[in-house]
Order: C-alpha cells, then sequence, then structure tokens
C-alpha cells in the first residue's frame, strides 16, 4: 500500500482547504483584472492626446440608467445565490433571469450608445486616440459581460430543465463572483472613461 | 565513481584573465570601449563603474571562496552512509545576511543617484552648442538650429576644455521607429522615439573621430546605421559651419565656367564589397555636350528623376526630407551612414544599387542606365 | 548506482507502493491516441517537457546559425532579413516555446505528487492549456512557410523578441511577420494562464492531510508564486497584442505615433509583462535547487521559512523593477532612480536564497552525481549572473550598458547559466521517476563538462564585446572596434554547447531502452513522489497519504529522528 503513514498521532480536528472552484475563480479575476489594468491605464494616458477628431466632451452621454441595471444586477445575482443556498429553486431561477435581463438591458444601452457615436458623431475605432481607446476598453468589458451572460443562460437552460438543484449552490456562486467582478469593472471603467476623461 | 567537484584553481586563473583584460580594455585605444571616456558624462559613468566592479568582486569573491571551500569540505567521504546532524536554519546567520546585503544596496544606490542626477539633470550654460538629432531608417539627420545648418550622418562638435566649455546640449527624436545615439567614448546612449524629444548633453575634451551606431533595432538595416562624432578645435568647427552654411547657388556659380569632368568612375581603386558587375566605367565622353557626363547633366538629371522627393539640396527644386540632405554631401567621410567609404566609385555603385550595400535599406534602385549614374555622380561630387 | 549510496531506502520497501505502472500497453495507435486524450497530469507533464525538448533543439540550431554569421565581421552566411529573423525567433522559441513549457512541464509533473494529490484540480482544463500552448508553437514556426514577407522570404517574425512599436505598425512592417507573432503567442499566453490557474487550485486546494501550507515542499511554493506571476504579467503581454492587432488591422492609433500615439506607452506594457517573465523563468529553476541540494548533501533545506518568504518576496518585488529595461528611452531622473533602487532591492531576497543554499551545503555530506553536478555549476554561475544583473541596474553606467552584448550576456547567463542547468539537474534528477531507469552517470559527466566549457567559452567572453560598444541585434560588424577575435570564441564556445546537448539527447533516448532500473527512491529524498513506483501508476498514491513534517520520507527512514518533532 502507498500510504505513507506518520508516526506521531493522526492530524487533529477537520481538514479544510478552499473550494477548487473559488481559487480558479479568483485567479481568473486576477489576470482578467490586469489585462483591464492595462486598458484602463492606456486609456487615462491618451487623454487630451488626440491630435484630431471628436473629444470626450464632445460626444459622449453620460449612460447613468444602463449602469444602474449592470449595478443592480449585483444585487439580484446576490439574491439569487441566497435563494439556491436555501433550496429556494423558483426564487433563484427568478432573481437569475432578473440579472440576465438586466445584464441584456445594459447591453443594449451600449448598443444604443455605439450607434450615436458611430452614425451621429462618426466616431469609430480608427477615427482617432480616443475612438482607439474608448472602444477597446469598453469594448473589451462588453466582451466579458456577454461571456458571462452566455454562461448564465446555459445555468437558466440546465435549471428550466430540473438539473440545478440545491447541492449546486457552490458552482452558481462561483459564476456570481466573475458577475460582480464585471460590475466592479465596469465601476471602473465608467469612472475613467465618463467621469474622469470628460 | 563520484567526479571531483568544480576545483577553484581554474576559477582562479580565470578571474586574473578577466582582470587582465578588463586593464586591457581600459588603456587601448579601442574606438568603442567603454573604458576610454573622453567627455564629463562618459568619465562619471565610467568611475562609477569601477566602483561597481569593485563591490561586485568583492562579493563574488568572499561568495565563491566560501563555496568552494564548502564543496570540498563537506564532501561525502567513501564508505560512509551516515547522515549529518540536520540544521534547520539559524536567525542570527540569516539576519547578518539580509542586514549585510542591505547595506551595500544602500551604499550602491546613493553612488548611482549621484551620478545619475548630476549626469542627467545638468543644468545648461548658455555657451552650450544646440544641437537636433533625428533618427531615420537608416541615417542619422542633424540639425544646429543657431546655425541654420542640416547635416546627415556625421556630427561636428567642438572641443569642450575646461578653459573654454562648449558642451553639446542635444535633442533627439525620431522620424520613424525608435532609434539610439550610442557613442560610447562620449557617453551612455540616449533613445530617439518619434512623437517625443529627449534629450542628453556631452562635452568632449579631445579633438579626434569618434564612432558609434544604432542600438536599438530599427528594421533590416540596423546594423548599418553607424555614427560618426568629429570633434574639432573651435576653429575649425566654425569652418565646418561655414562651409554647411554656404548655398548651392554660390557653389553653382563656381561651378558655372565647368564644361566636363574627369571620368566619375574609373579613378578610384576602393571596391564596394558587393559591388554589381554593370557598371563598368563609361565612355569618357561623347561628342554631343547635352550627353556629356558633366556636373551640369547630373543635375538636370536629378532634378528629372524622383531624387528630389526625397532629398534636398539646397538651393536647386531638391527638398524633400525623407532621406539624407546632399548639400554638402562631399563634406562626409562615408555614405550610407557609414555603409561604405565616400568614394567616387562608390557613390556610383551606391546609386545604382543602394541595396548593394546595405539589403533593406529604404532607398530604391532608380534602374537608371550607367550613363544617368555617371552624371548624377559628377554632379554629386560637386556638392562640397 | 553503487549500493552503499542508498543504505536508508532498503529498510522502508513494504511501505511503497510496487505496484508495476502500466498493464498491457495495447496497440501502436492505443498508445498514441491515450497521450492525446490524456488528462493525466503526468502525461501532459512529459509531452510539455518533450515538446520543449524539441523546440531548444530548433532554437539551438538557430542559434548556431546567428554564431556562424557573427564569427567574423562582414560576414554573408546569412541576409540581414534572414538573421534577424534568427535572433527574433531564437529569443521568442526560447522563452516561449521552450522556458516555460519545460517548466510547466515539470511542474505539471512533480506538484500533485508532492502535495500526495491524485491529480491537478483541474485535469481537462490542463490537457486544453497544453494544447493550446502546442497550438501556439506551431503556428509561430508556421511562419517560416505561411506567406510572403516584406522581402518575399517568409513571414516568421523579424521585429526582435520584444517587438517595439512602432516598427510593428502595419506603416514598418506591412507583411504578416508580426501577425504570427501576436497571435501564436496570444495562444501560447491563454495557455500559460491556465495552468497558472490550475497550479494555484493545486497547491491551495487539493494537499494531502496534515501536510499545512508550511509544510509543503519549497517547490510547490515557488511554483504558486511563478504561477501568480503568470497571471499578473502574461495578461499584459496579451493585452498588448490586442492592442497591436488592432492597431493593425482595425485602424487603432495605440502605438500610431502620427495620431498622438506613444513607442514608450508599448515599452511600459512590454515590459511590466517581460520582466516578471524572467521570473517565471527562473522561480523553478530555485524550485528544482531547493529540492536537489538538499538531497545531496544529505541535509534538510536551511531556513525553510525565510526561503517562502523570500520567494514569494521576490515574486512580488520583480513587479516593480521592469523599467530597468528602458533606462535609455528617457524617463526622468527621478524615474531612473526609483527604478534603480526597486531593482536594487531584488537582490536582498535573491541573496538569501543563496545564501540559504550555501547553508544547505554546509555542513552536509554532499554527493556528486551529475544531478548535484549541474545544480553546483548553477550556484557559481547564479552569483555572477546576479552580479551582472546588479551591475545592469546601476542606470547611469546602464546607459552604456543598455541594448548591448554585455545585456545578452548577462541574461543568458541567467536563462542558460542558471535556468537550462537546473533544467537538466531536475532532468537527471527526475527522468528515474518518470520513466523508471537511471540516465547514464557516464554521459551525463560529458554532458556537465562540455557544457561547463562550452558555457563559459562563449558567454563568458561575450561581456567583453558588450563593454566594448558592441550592441546587439546586429547582423555583422565593423573589423576595426576590436571585436572579432572575442566573437570567434563565443561561437567557438557555441559548437562545444551543441555537442554536449547532443551527447544529452542521445543519453536521454539511449537510457529508456538500457539505462539501469531505478527503483522508487534511487537518490534515497525524502518528498512524496519518491513514495511511488517509477513510474507512478496513473492514480499515483493507493491510498491518501498523511503527513507530519516537511520531509514525510525522512520521517519514514528514521523514525529515531524525525523532522516533525523540530517543526
Amino acid at each position: 500500500m502507498a500510504t505513507v503513514s506518520i508516526q506521531h498521532g493522526t492530524v487533529e480536528g477537520a481538514w479544510t482547504q478552499p473550494a477548487r472552484g473559488t481559487i480558479a475563480m479568483v485567479s481568473l479575476i486576477i489576470a482578467e483584472s490586469a489585462i483591464f489594468t492595462i486598458f484602463v491605464v492606456a486609456y487615462l494616458y491618451y487623454i487630451g492626446h488626440d491630435v484630431l477628431g471628436p473629444t470626450p466632451r464632445q460626444v459622449l452621454e453620460v449612460p447613468w440608467f444602463y449602469s444602474i441595471c449592470l449595478i443592480s444586477s449585483s444585487g439580484s445575482i446576490v439574491l439569487a445565490e441566497h435563494a439556491i443556498e436555501h433550496g429556494r429553486m423558483a426564487a433563484f431561477r427568478l432573481w437569475w433571469a432578473v440579472t440576465i435581463l438586466l445584464g441584456i438591458t445594459f447591453l443594449f444601452g451600449t448598443g444604443v450608445e455605439w450607434h450615436k457615436l458611430i452614425v451621429h458623431d462618426h466616431l469609430t475605432i480608427s477615427t482617432n486616440l480616443f475612438g482607439t481607446t474608448y472602444y477597446s476598453l469598453v469594448g473589451l468589458h462588453a466582451s466579458h459581460v456577454v461571456v458571462g451572460l452566455i454562461m448564465m443562460l446555459f445555468v437558466m437552460a440546465f435549471s428550466l430543465a430540473g438539473a440545478v438543484r440545491q447541492e449546486h449552490a457552490y458552482r452558481v456562486k462561483t459564476l456570481a463572483l466573475y458577475w460582480h467582478f464585471v460590475d466592479a469593472v465596469w465601476l471602473v471603467v465608467f469612472t475613467v472613461v465618463y467621469v474622469v476623461g470628460r | 565513481m563520484r567526479s571531483r567537484p568544480k576545483s577553484s584553481s581554474p576559477l582562479c586563473r580565470f578571474s586574473a584573465a578577466v582582470f587582465a583584460f578588463c586593464a586591457t580594455c581600459a588603456h587601448a585605444s579601442l574606438p568603442t570601449s567603454i573604458f576610454a571616456p573622453h567627455s564629463t558624462p562618459a568619465s562619471e559613468e565610467n568611475k562609477l563603474s569601477y566602483f561597481v566592479l569593485a563591490i561586485s568582486a568583492l562579493i563574488f569573491l568572499g561568495v565563491s571562496s566560501l563555496l568552494v571551500y564548502a564543496l570540498l569540505r563537506y564532501r561525502a567521504r567513501p564508505n560512509d552512509d551516515t547522515e549529518p546532524p540536520q540544521v534547520f536554519g539559524s536567525l542570527q546567520i540569516e539576519l547578518s545576511w539580509t542586514i549585510i546585503p542591505i547595506l551595500i544596496i544602500v551604499v550602491l544606490f546613493l553612488g548611482t543617484a549621484r551620478v545619475l542626477f548630476s549626469v542627467q539633470d545638468a543644468p545648461k550654460p548658455p555657451s552650450a552648442l544646440d544641437v537636433v538629432v533625428i533618427g531615420h531608417q537608416f541615417w542619422w539627420e542633424f540639425r544646429y538650429p543657431q546655425y541654420n545648418v542640416v547635416a546627415a550622418n556625421e556630427l561636428h562638435l567642438p572641443v569642450s576644455t575646461r578653459s573654454a566649455p562648449r558642451p553639446a546640449y542635444m535633442k533627439l527624436t525620431s522620424a520613424d521607429v525608435v532609434h539610439s545615439f550610442w557613442v560610447p567614448q562620449l557617453g551612455g546612449k540616449t533613445d530617439l522615439l518619434p512623437n517625443r524629444v529627449n534629450e542628453m548633453w556631452t562635452d568632449p575634451q579631445q579633438t579626434g573621430m569618434y564612432v558609434g551606431q544604432c542600438a536599438q533595432f530599427c528594421g533590416p538595416q540596423h546594423a548599418k546605421m553607424l555614427l560618426r562624432v568629429y570633434v574639432d578645435t573651435p576653429e575649425d568647427f566654425q569652418k565646418w559651419i561655414s562651409g554647411q552654411q554656404r548655398m548651392q547657388a554660390e557653389l553653382g556659380q563656381a561651378r558655372a565656367s565647368l564644361v566636363s569632368q574627369p571620368d566619375a568612375g574609373s579613378s578610384n581603386p576602393a571596391v564596394p564589397p558587393h559591388a554589381p558587375a554593370t557598371h563598368a566605367a563609361p565612355a569618357a565622353q561623347s561628342g554631343d555636350a547635352s550627353d556629356a557626363i558633366d556636373a551640369r547633366n547630373g543635375q538636370l538629371v536629378f532634378e528629372q528623376q524622383a531624387c528630389i522627393n526625397c532629398h534636398t539640396i539646397n538651393g536647386t527644386i531638391a527638398n524633400g526630407r525623407y532621406g539624407p540632405d546632399l548639400t554638402h554631401l562631399m563634406s562626409r567621410a562615408t555614405l550610407a551612414a557609414g555603409a561604405a567609404e565616400n568614394t567616387p566609385g562608390n557613390l556610383q555603385a551606391w546609386i545604382a544599387d543602394p541595396s548593394a550595400f546595405k539589403p533593406g535599406c529604404l532607398m530604391p534602385a532608380m534602374h537608371l542606365s550607367d550613363r544617368q549614374n555617371a552624371q548624377i555622380t559628377a554632379y554629386l561630387l560637386t556638392l562640397k | 548506482m553503487d549500493g552503499q549510496s542508498m543504505p536508508a531506502a532498503q529498510g522502508i520497501e513494504g511501505a511503497l507502493d510496487r505496484t508495476p505502472a502500466h498493464s498491457a500497453r495495447g496497440t501502436y495507435l492505443e498508445v498514441v491516441h491515450s497521450w492525446i486524450v490524456t488528462v493525466d497530469h503526468k502525461k501532459l507533464g512529459i509531452l510539455y517537457i518533450a515538446y520543449a525538448l524539441v523546440f531548444l533543439l530548433v532554437a539551438g540550431v538557430e542559434a548556431m546559425l546567428i554564431r556562424i554569421q557573427l564569427i567574423r565581421p562582414h560576414n554573408d552566411f546569412v541576409s540581414p532579413f534572414t538573421f534577424n529573423r534568427l535572433f527574433t525567433m531564437h529569443g521568442t522559441t526560447m522563452v516561449f516555446l521552450v522556458g516555460m513549457p519545460i517548466l510547466f512541464g515539470f511542474g505539471n509533473y512533480l506538484v500533485p505528487l508532492m502535495i500526495g494529490a491524485r491529480d491537478m484540480a483541474f485535469p481537462r482544463l490542463n490537457a486544453f492549456s497544453f494544447w493550446i500552448a502546442a497550438f501556439g508553437g506551431l503556428l509561430l514556426y508556421y511562419s517560416f512557410i505561411g506567406g510572403v514577407g516584406l522581402a518575399g522570404t517568409g513571414s516568421a517574425p523579424d521585429v526582435a523578441w520584444f517587438a517595439y512599436a512602432p516598427l510593428t505598425e502595419k506603416a514598418f512592417s506591412p507583411g504578416h511577420t508580426v501577425d504570427y507573432w501576436a497571435v501564436a503567442l496570444l495562444a501560447s499566453g491563454i495557455g500559460s494562464i491556465g495552468t497558472a490557474i490550475n497550479i494555484l487550485a493545486t497547491v491551495f486546494c487539493m494537499r494531502c492531510k496534515g501536510m499545512t501550507l508550511l509544510r509543503i515542499p519549497l517547490l510547490p511554493w515557488l511554483y504558486a508564486t511563478t504561477s501568480f506571476l503568470v497571471l499578473v504579467a502574461v495578461s499584459p503581454l496579451t493585452a498588448c497584442q490586442a492592442m497591436l492587432l488592432i492597431d493593425r488591422y482595425l485602424g487603432g492609433h495605440f502605438f500610431d505615433t502620427q495620431a498622438g500615439g506613444s513607442a514608450i506607452l508599448w515599452a511600459h506594457f512590454f515590459w511590466i509583462f517581460g520582466h516578471p517573465e524572467v521570473y517565471v523563468l527562473v522561480l523553478p529553476a530555485f524550485a528544482f535547487a531547493n529540492e536537489i541540494i538538499p538531497v545531496f548533501s544529505r541535509k534538510a533545506i536551511f531556513g525553510y521559512p525565510a526561503m517562502v518568504a523570500a520567494s514569494v518576496g521576490i515574486g512580488f518585488i520583480s513587479l516593480g523593477v521592469w523599467a530597468h529595461h528602458m533606462f535609455t528611452i528617457g524617463l526622468t531622473s527621478f524615474g531612473n532612480a526609483f527604478f534603480t533602487l526597486s531593482t536594487m532591492l531584488v537582490s536582498i531576497p535573491t541573496g538569501i536564497k543563496t545564501f540559504n543554499w550555501l547553508a544547505t551545503l554546509w555542513g552536509g555530506k554532499i554527493r556528486f552525481e551529475t544531478p548535484m553536478l549541474f545544480s553546483v555549476a548553477f550556484l557559481f554561475q547564479w552569483v555572477i549572473a546576479g552580479l551582472t544583473g546588479i551591475m545592469l541596474s546601476v542606470s547611469a553606467w546602464n546607459w552604456q550598458l543598455h541594448n548591448s552584448y554585455f545585456v545578452v550576456a548577462h541574461f543568458h547567463y541567467v536563462l542558460v547559466g542558471a535556468i537550462v542547468f537546473m533544467i537538466f539537474a531536475a532532468l537527471y534528477y527526475w527522468y528515474p521517476k518518470m520513466t523508471g531507469r537511471m540516465l547514464d552517470e557516464r554521459l551525463g559527466k560529458w554532458h556537465f563538462w562540455l557544457m561547463v566549457i562550452g558555457f563559459h567559452m562563449t558567454f563568458d567572453f561575450m561581456h567583453f564585446p558588450g563593454l566594448l560598444g558592441m550592441p546587439r541585434q546586429i547582423y555583422t560588424y565593423e573589423p576595426d572596434r576590436g571585436w572579432n577575435t572575442l566573437n570567434f570564441i563565443v561561437s567557438i564556445g557555441g559548437f562545444i554547447q551543441a555537442i554536449a546537448i547532443l551527447i544529452f539527447v542521445y543519453n536521454l533516448v539511449h537510457s529508456y531502452f538500457r539505462g539501469e532500473e531505478a527503483g522508487p527512491d534511487p537518490w534515497d529524498a525524502w518528498t512524496l513522489e519518491w513514495a511511488t513506483s517509477s513510474p507512478p501508476p496513473s492514480y499515483n498514491f493507493a491510498t491518501d497519504p498523511q503527513v507530519a513534517s516537511r520531509r514525510p520520507l525522512w520521517d519514514l527512514k528514521h523514525p529515531e529522528d524525525p523532522d516533525s518533532a523540530f517543526e
């Protein structure tokens, strides 16, 4: 047998270690934060460096409503987490759907904003430095929202098929951690783009 | 069969060789040695380097002798299977080898900071010469705003003595990609970045010619973006400046009486390394003056071909900025940023096919006839 | 092996798993298939190592071609275009396709075994990470044939391994060389981040009973630190490459200086990746030293807690030194001073580690089998590499040394003299565990001494052209600068190293079939991987181990003097 046994008694107490999924998600968040930091630094560095073209002050409107939607989705997802932890699956499905809807609303808002910028203000990624850094940063964030929504839609589908139960609360919480990260990044991006940058 | 550990004797012999070599480097006349400083920044950096080298040598000798001792003294003896006493650590020893390195670092840092601030933040005296350096792929543009002079590839500076200091304060930027200006005997290097102006200064203390080259990879011909700095006496420097300031029109008047030039292609024995076989010395003169290989026809060809799109010759219609200013081409000792000596043969070969000297350089071969190349050469030879 | 070197191992066979590692092997196709679909950390580890060794040979050939071109001035062995591709690919290959994979390979193999786990935390992510990294490497090399470049000679990257902007913008690099560089490394980077996540989750969540964080061997500690660095450092490179591709294909202006963009921003971002990257490469080398030196000195590592603190400290400090690659780029004097100080500070924990190794040797009973020979050479060479690093950190002197062959000599001293030497040590040390057979000692010594001679011939002498003003990344040089003989010697040393490596490759292959049987614990070591058969069964441990100290096998072999009494 391969037991490498010890000489001096057994381990005292329970042997607990952190959960794999949590550590993995935290690690992923650290890596993604590093990527976002670089894009944020580029955005800040280039404020005011444009040679020509529309400036942030001229064309950016602060997206209050859509930002509130996204940030509240962190609240609704917390309610969903509580629901599944306590086995209230109907409540879980409700709050999960609310979260998804709020996320979709946010994306819709981004789409509306970009439509205005491109069609009315003629600001594209290749127009000037502001265009490049703006679409890159906001686009990077939006792509993370999209990935989060896709994962949440999968969970929604599994849940509607009855495959998600209370014992899966841990997995749901891991995904919710990602969603909280996405919202936190939006707080930073919002401040940098719509407050500092204007 | 266990082998002997790395013995100390080769190590000692090697260290001695290293020190001997260093001493040689310091005094050798090797043209780009960093141990032969000829300006204040270079000397300050050099003195600092000796300080750092000394500390490093002491650390190396100390640590490596301890290592060698341990390896010899504590090697396993044959037929001994017992385990040695297990020692897990010692607070005092570990503290000492944390504190002592911290102290060494403090000393090193303070020594560095002193030179760093004194060189980088040196105040600019009113007698300073202003030079603007613009890096291109793969040549150097030099401007002297105080004199309205534009030159290329070979920098002239006045010598700066203690009694008559005349440091050169340089602003460096690039027209395309990142380059780096490095003439070791005159100081450390500074990078040239597009859309950014960097500053450096040097005060060459001895006349002579100093060489260097671009020190930041900038494309296929990075290796041939060489630098020459001529440090002149104040009189020679002023003479050079005056020469550079002469407009080409004045030179043109001096040439008006000339009808023909001596054979352009054959008088020079120096052959470029990759000379294409096609440009045999063209026939001396044909009877037709409009076809003659002379400077006047050369100027016509030059101005009718695309040369003027890239090059500037003061007093003519050529005012392109993409390539080096050719107004005083013949005042330079080399062509193509040091890629070849400035001789008539090389000049004609270069015009015929630049990539024979610098494959990947940005001057295209214009595919002119041999006669036209000879004519252009004849013209360029008058640009003193 | 002479029997007298391992008396203690004989008493504990009963406690070790002697199950044969594999049953009936199946057809050739089944064997290959099992390797392709495997999620077993041991097989993936070996795949990484084999992949890296193949690219080591390829990049080694590139190095030899470089040295042949530079053996004399104004040489025309290769064109400038080819040369620029060669040094770009040599650097990029060695860092991304040799260094990272081989170190992740060892991490994959050893970390679960050393902490008594059955596999990594996420075996399928592990497999995905390997295959996407491998794809990146193949894509990078496909560039040699994949299309027309600037001069019509193929599109292998030719912009130097750090690919400074704006040379990499479409205006200055209109062909596809930069695109291959960016996309291939993006793919490899995803693989690296996946493996880093896996290692962190494994080390923190999958340790066997009794193995607190302060009882794990130093190797998992160093790999956890490395993984954290990968998370924080490879991501900026991913961001850089995304920005570059946006510039090249979507008309972006991140590095477009005509539109107000900045070349210095690329330099900052790249080196924010690039400096921690070299610590990603060197920390695993330290990990190997931490395991091998104690075993061959017959003593526990000196100062385990300090070693942990120093390793983690090196990781954190290394995030704050990046601009020492940029002392000449035009930072303010305050900026230069800050980065001088931070760089010098990193030598403190590094020094602590070096002295701790010395103290481990001190008072021991040192055995000089091949793994230890390479470790001893590593120690000397590491000290020199660290000292030339200190020299380079002196910013005012760095203005002379930057981008010269002094820098090339310094980083090869670290990469070859420290890292490659420790990789060789690790291969000699753990090859018996992975294959069940010992590598030949005689060939090992030939390999070692030829490497030492060749390495010093090349990289000691390489410092001097730098001191004499020779910049790096030049395809030829002027004959009147005094660099000729030095370059010649450097090139000859390269050939000697090549011979050494060929001997090693022969040893690897020959010993697989004819090597002496290793048994579970040929070196009389103390960490958990030596408590399994060689090679281990796919499940590693039949029952979960339980430990009470940092050296569980020492406790087993020395019940009268167990470590657990002291910890």
